[in-house]
C-alpha cells in the first residue's frame, strides 16, 4: 500500500506535521497552552509532572519529554520551561537537537512572566509553523510505520474480537517490514514463558521474562500478588478459566510473529517488528511511552469506549462489542463486535484495521483527533517526593 | 440466514476448544469452522456466552489450546462438546512456580 509522509533528518517518517509546544513542567502548561491556542498548526501536551522526581523516574521523565519531541509526527518544537524545574527548557532543547529538527526554547523566569513569554512564544511558534509548512511529503511504505497497541476497559470478548483482529493487522504490518509496540507488562504475567519461547532470540526471550519478573517484584513490594488471585471471580464467571487464557487475550494484539526487541519505557526502537515496551497498564501512561518511542499511529481496543487521544499521534479506537459501539460511536472508529454476531470474521475485521491504519497514516483523521482528545502523562515507577 | 453466522468461534486451527458466541444448550448441534474445515459438534453441556467447549475428546493432563497457545491442562478426561472451564482445566503456571 502506497503511503506518503515527512522524512525526518533521523530517517524516521512522520505522518503528521505538528509544531509541538512542549512544557517541561506542570507550571509551564498554561503558557504553552496559550501559545498553542494562538497559532493553529501547533499542539501542546498537558504535562502533569516535572519536579521532585526520584531515582529512575528522573531518567524516564527526561527521556519521555525529549523523545516525544523526537516523534516523527512532530516537525519542530518550542520548549517552554519555568526555570526551577527538574530539567530546564535549555537542557531539554539541547537533547532534542539530536533529532536534527528545529527546536527553540523559552524560560518563564528569564523572559519575565506569563504575558511576555506568551508574546515571544507566539512569534516563535509562527516562524516554526511557517518552516514546517514548507516541508514536502515523500513516498513511504508500511515498513516506515511504528504502531502502538493499547487496550483498556477490556471485556471478556476483547481477546476474541478486537485484540485478535488487531493481531491479524499487526502480522500484516510486520510482514511488510513495519513495527508494532505492545506494553502493559502486568498483562503479560502468565503468558511470559510463551512470549519468551516465541522471541526472535534467546536474549530477547530472557529480557521478556526479566521485565515481567521486575513488574511482579515491584508490585510485591506493595503486597500485591498478581498470580495467586487471577483470574478474578468476575473473569471466571465470564468464561475465562486460567491466568494464561486471560493474559493471552491481551497479547493477541501483537499478532503471531516473534518479538524482536524489549524496550524500557519511552525508548526508541532499534529493531523492526513486534516489540514489547515495559509500561504500566494505565492507558494514558502506557500510550505516552508509545508516543515517545516514535509511534505514528496508535490502535486502542476497548470493551467500553472512551474519549482518549493524543495530540502527537492519532489514536484509532476499536470496540469489542456492538452495544458499546452503538453507545460510543462518536469516539470509536471500528466495531469488532461484528465478529461476535458472526457477520464478519476476525480476518475481515483485521483487514479493516490494517486499511484504517494506512488511511490514518495517509491523513484520515480519527475520531479522537477530530474531537481534540489530548492526554499525556509520564509514568512514575516509584513515589513522588 | 447469513452463512457466516455461527454459534461458536475457533481462533486458531491448533485450538482444541471453541468459544460460544451465543447461549448454547446441551444437545444443540453446532457447526464450527476450524481453519478451512467445518465441524459439527453435539454439545454435552449447556455452554454460556463466551464459555468454552471441547472440539474433541481430550484425555486427562493434556494441554488445552486456545488462541493457538497453551492455556492450561485438563484435570480429567473431557468429551467432545463438553464445557471446558475451572472444573476440568487448571493453569500450568501455578504448578510450575510451586
Amino acid at each position: 500500500m502506497e503511503l506518503k509522509g515527512y522524512k525526518r533528518p533521523d530517517g524516521r517518517v512522520g505522518f503528521r506535521n505538528h509544531v509541538l509546544i512542549l512544557p517541561t513542567v506542570m507550571c509551564s502548561v498554561s503558557v504553552a497552552h496559550s501559545i498553542s491556542q494562538e497559532i493553529p498548526g501547533t499542539i501542546t501536551v498537558p504535562n502533569d509532572s516535572g519536579c521532585l522526581l526520584l531515582g529512575r523516574d528522573k531518567e524516564i521523565y527526561g527521556r519521555t519529554l525529549v523523545n516525544t519531541a523526537g516523534n516523527p509526527n512532530v516537525a519542530a518544537t518550542l520548549v517552554i520551561g519555568l526555570g526551577c524545574e527538574l530539567f530546564s527548557a535549555e537542557q531539554i532543547a539541547e537533547q532534542i537537537e539530536r533529532f536534527g529538527k528545529p527546536v527553540r526554547h523559552l524560560t518563564i523566569h528569564q523572559v519575565g512572566g506569563t504575558i511576555n513569554t506568551v508574546n515571544q512564544g507566539v512569534s516563535i511558534a509562527q516562524q516554526l509553523v511557517t518552516e514546517a509548512s514548507t516541508l514536502e511529503m515523500e513516498a513511504a511504505t508500511v515498513a516506515d510505520l511504528v504502531v502502538g497497541l493499547e487496550c483498556g476497559g477490556s471485556d471478556p470478548a476483547s481477546g476474541l474480537t478486537a485484540n485478535s483482529a488487531l493481531g491479524v493487522a499487526v502480522d500484516r504490518i510486520v510482514d511488510e517490514g513495519g513495527s508494532a509496540i505492545i506494553g502493559e507488562t502486568e498483562e503479560c504475567v502468565g503468558a511470559e514463558m510463551l512470549m519468551a519461547a516465541n522471541a526472535k532470540t534467546e536474549a530477547v526471550g530472557e529480557r521478556i521474562q526479566e521485565v515481567v519478573k521486575r513488574t511482579e517484584h515491584r508490585l510485591s513490594m506493595y503486597g500485591i500478588d498478581l498470580t495467586s488471585e487471577q483470574p478474578i471471580p468476575v473473569n471466571i464467571q465470564a468464561g475465562i478459566s486460567t491466568l494464561e487464557e486471560k493474559s493471552l487475550g491481551c497479547l493477541r494484539k501483537i499478532g503471531t510473529r516473534p518479538i524482536v526487541e524489549v524496550l524500557e519505557y519511552s525508548e526508541i526502537p532499534n529493531q523492526k517488528g513486534p516489540i514489547l515496551m515495559d509500561t504500566p497498564s494505565f492507558d494514558a501512561l502506557s500510550v505516552t511511552g508509545f508516543v515517545a518511542s516514535g509511534c505514528q499511529v496508535i490502535v486502542f481496543t476497548t470493551g467500553v469506549g472512551n474519549p482518549f487521544g493524543t495530540a502527537v499521534t492519532p489514536v484509532v479506537k476499536v470496540l469489542s462489542n456492538t452495544p458499546a459501539y452503538n453507545r460510543m460511536r462518536d469516539n470509536t472508529d471500528i466495531n469488532a463486535g461484528t465478529i461476535l454476531e458472526g457477520t464478519e470474521t476476525v480476518e475481515e475485521v483485521g483487514e479493516q484495521m490494517y486499511n484504517m491504519i494506512v488511511q490514518v497514516a495517509n491523513g484520515q483523521q480519527t475520531k479522537a483527533e477530530i474531537l481534540g482528545d489530548n492526554q499525556f502523562a509520564v509514568w512514575r515507577t516509584t513515589t513522588q517526593a | 440466514m447469513n452463512n457466516k453466522q455461527k454459534a461458536a468461534i475457533v481462533i486458531s486451527e491448533k485450538d482444541n476448544v471453541a468459544t460460544a458466541i451465543s447461549e448454547l444448550k446441551a444437545g444443540d448441534s453446532v457447526v464450527v469452522r476450524v481453519g478451512e474445515e467445518e465441524r459439527q459438534i453435539i454439545l454435552k453441556s449447556d455452554i454460556k456466552f463466551l464459555h468454552k467447549f471441547a472440539l474433541e475428546d481430550i484425555v486427562k493432563e493434556q494441554h488445552i489450546i486456545k488462541y493457538g497457545q497453551i492455556i492450561g491442562e485438563t484435570t480429567t478426561h473431557i468429551k467432545q462438546g463438553e464445557h471446558v472451564h475451572v472444573h476440568n482445566l487448571r493453569s500450568l503456571r501455578g504448578l510450575n512456580s510451586d
